[in-house]
């Protein structure tokens, strides 16, 4: 009897034991494939943070440029950079042939011509001088100086020429060659050349977008949970809806894509690939999201409170206004902040409405043309270039960027609206 | 207020009919409650003396399969008509409930609430001083008088439960109905309350629900006891504890069951 008690009591330690670990070792696989995600991530992205500058001195000479010596502001704005700025790269080697001279000017991004113009404008005294101006290497030399090109291929197999990779060497080796902060990845639109493609248009078209989003899923959402939760009487029809919420819940959310194109775009005749017809698109998607999180909350609202105002004599619609819905507030903002999340990372519906478009300006207004940063990663992982493996890293790391401080304003805001009352 | 010795009837329940769904909670109740004096309602659990206290402020109306029957008439008026006003009924007859709810909102918002959506307050002078004469009536004032901004909810139970008893009777209401309103207290806080109660009824009619006999015995001049649905028997405190008419009142009295 009493060996039966013993044997039994082992086993019980032994299956808790054996739960734990079980337990444990999931907590470990997750972390482990986490860790492996983040890394991968961010040894691949890194590099795009920085951005290789070539070093040229530029000859301003005015005469080149069709000035006199003392230029207007204007004069300035017109001017012909396009011939000085061939020229000092051209004098990178002095003894190039055509083709050579051809290679060398792709060596820089077609905005070397800007750059220089900047320069000028930004230093009027520089008119008729030599100075080094900063221009931003190639994407494929941006690579080869990052590390990340393979050089060892025969020529005929990569884009970088023999005689290019010889010219960037001397640069490197003079100094010429500088690694910098790429602040234009934040600020420039997207390009098809890699090292000018910067985030800047689809960073706003998704705040753009969740804006409208936010605008129209919460006052929908939060007056449809009020009023279900709180109103409407419990009879089959209010299950119906209730089940019908349920289900729009889990629909595929490239459906609500289909329907954004079929609906707001046919038949409405919204601007394609904006933030707005990306936003109701997204809200649709939200929508039964915060109904559930605002329902949810609304039910933990303890019937005591309810009673209490209502036996004071406040009415129904007091009662709710009052005390429920300011109690049930926290619990419904941290719902519409997952659901904005959530909304956050979709792809799906907005390629389908357009925002898959390669859009070179910065949008302004939700009804401008715009991207969104899940799209903006798809479209360049398409990409061929060897440029853009590190952005789409780069993107992907902005994204949950945005996505962490979402979530940790979620958390803040459940956290000090509990503490208040408890 | 007496007339010719007799006590004023401020409500008249006749022939309350009680159903929850398909069951039958109260059975064709008929009590008087006279004005300025404590009723007690007394029975075993579920004997439908919480459903009757509620169906005098209307609350059952919460509940959706609740249905309620027969006349109850205060100040000569049926609140079952259907022109009745809840939430001037409510008004005039105040609730204090089982469990302390005061809202999560600070000790003044908490008294002020019902002056404020009834509009009894012009000013917030006048304010101040319905919540003072409030918490004063619910021997409060001196605790909390230093901390009436902050959350109502970190008071103790006892606290709490007086608090509720000052929002209660912030609108001067004429009844005051009490759901066992000590059964969640230590019996210093509930010593406490019943000396309220005692003092309360100088200008209101209470009517409480007791579990404790020796409660009702203590703050009540009148009894009703209520067992399986209906009325068994109801008359003066003093008649129902010492002689009491029904067999089953005096088994319950006497601790033979309940």
């Amino acid at each position: 009897m009493n060996k039966n008690k013993e044997k039994l009591l082992a086993k019980r330690y032994s299956s808790e034991k054996r739960f734990q670990f079980l337990g444990k070792s999931a907590i470990f696989m997750a972390l482990l494939f986490l860790a492996i995600f983040i890394f991968k991530i961010f040894s691949t992205g890194y590099t795009a943070f920085q951005k290789t500058w070539l070093i040229v001195p530029v000859n301003f000479d005015a005469e080149t440029m069709y000035l006199d010596a003392n230029p207007s502001k204007e004069d300035l704005e017109d001017a012909d950079y396009f011939e000085i700025s061939l020229q000092s790269m051209f004098n990178l080697d002095k003894n190039a042939n055509e083709k050579q001279q051809n290679e060398l000017k792709k060596m820089v991004s077609y905005f070397f011509e800007r750059e220089i113009k900047q320069e000028l404008i930004n230093d009027p005294s520089l008119l008729g001088k030599t100075k080094d101006v900063y221009i931003t290497a190639s994407d494929d030399l941006d690579q080869v100086f990052k590390g990340n090109y393979p050089r060892d291929l025969p020529e005929n197999q990569r884009r970088v020429t023999d005689y290019q990779l010889k010219i960037f060497d001397q640069l490197v080796e003079q100094g010429k060659v500088e690694s910098k902060f790429n602040l234009s990845f934040f600020t420039y639109p997207d390009s098809r050349e890699a090292e000018l493609a910067g985030i800047a248009s689809s960073f706003m078209g998704s705040i753009f977008s969740i804006l409208v989003c936010l605008a129209i899923a919460f006052p929908v959402a939060v007056l449809a949970a009020i009023y279900l939760e709180e109103f409407a009487p419990k009879n089959r029809f209010t299950d119906f809806i209730e089940v019908n919420i349920n289900n729009l819940a889990a629909v595929p959310s490239i459906v609500f894509g289909l329907l954004g194109l079929g609906i707001l775009l046919a038949v409405f005749q919204l601007p394609r690939s904006t933030p707005l017809v990306g936003g109701i698109t997204l809200s649709l998607m939200t929508l039964p999201t915060i109904i559930i999180a605002c329902r949810a909350s609304l039910k933990a609202v303890p019937p005591s409170i309810r009673e209490a105002a209502l036996a004071m004599g406040a009415s129904r619609m007091q009662t709710t206004m009052h005390h429920t819905v300011p109690l049930s507030m926290p619990g419904t903002l941290s719902g519409t902040i997952i659901g904005l999340a959530q909304a956050l990372g979709e792809t799906a519906p907005l390629i389908l409405i357009g925002m898959v478009a390669f859009v070179n300006t910065i949008p302004g207004s939700p009804m401008d043309p715009a991207a969104s940063l899940p799209v903006q990663i798809y479209i360049w992982a398409e990409s061929a270039e060897r440029g853009f493996v590190e952005k789409v890293s780069a993107c992907i790391m902005v994204l949950l960027g945005f996505l962490i401080v979402m979530n940790l304003f979620a958390q803040i805001i459940r956290h000090k609206f509990e503490k208040k009352w408890s | 207020m007496r007339k010719n010795g007799v006590n004023m009837i401020k409500i008249s329940a006749k022939n309350v009919d009680v159903f929850y769904g398909k069951k039958q909670a109260l059975f064709n109740i008929n009590l008087d409650i006279e004005e300025n004096q404590v009723t007690a309602l007394i029975g075993p659990s579920g004997c439908g003396k919480s459903t009757f206290l509620r169906c005098l402020n209307r609350m059952n109306d919460v509940i959706d399969i609740c249905k309620v029957q027969g006349e109850i008439v205060i100040n000569d008026f049926n609140i079952n008509d259907k022109g009745c006003d809840v939430v001037r009924l409510r008004e005039k007859i105040g609730m204090v409930f089982q469990k302390p709810n005061p809202f999560p909102k600070t000790l003044y918002e908490n008294i002020s609430y019902g002056p404020t959506i009834h509009g009894m307050a012009q000013s917030k002078q006048e304010m101040d001083e319905i919540v003072e004469t409030s918490l004063k009536k619910a021997a409060l004032w001196e605790e909390v008088k230093d901390r009436l901004h902050e959350p109502g909810t970190g008071l103790s139970g006892g606290q709490q439960q007086r608090l509720c008893i000052a929002r209660a009777i912030s609108v001067q209401p004429e009844v005051i109905l009490m759901d066992e309103p000590c059964s969640a207290l230590d019996p210093i806080a509930t010593a406490q309350i019943e000396e309220l109660i005692d003092e309360l009824k100088k200008e209101h009619t209470i009517i409480i629900v007791t579990h404790s006999m020796a409660q009702a015995a203590r703050v009540s001049q009148r009894t009703g006891f209520f067992h399986l649905g209906e009325l068994i028997e109801h008359g003066s405190t003093d008649k129902i504890f010492k002689n009491p008419d029904n067999i089953k009142t005096q088994d319950y009295i006497t601790g033979r069951f309940g």
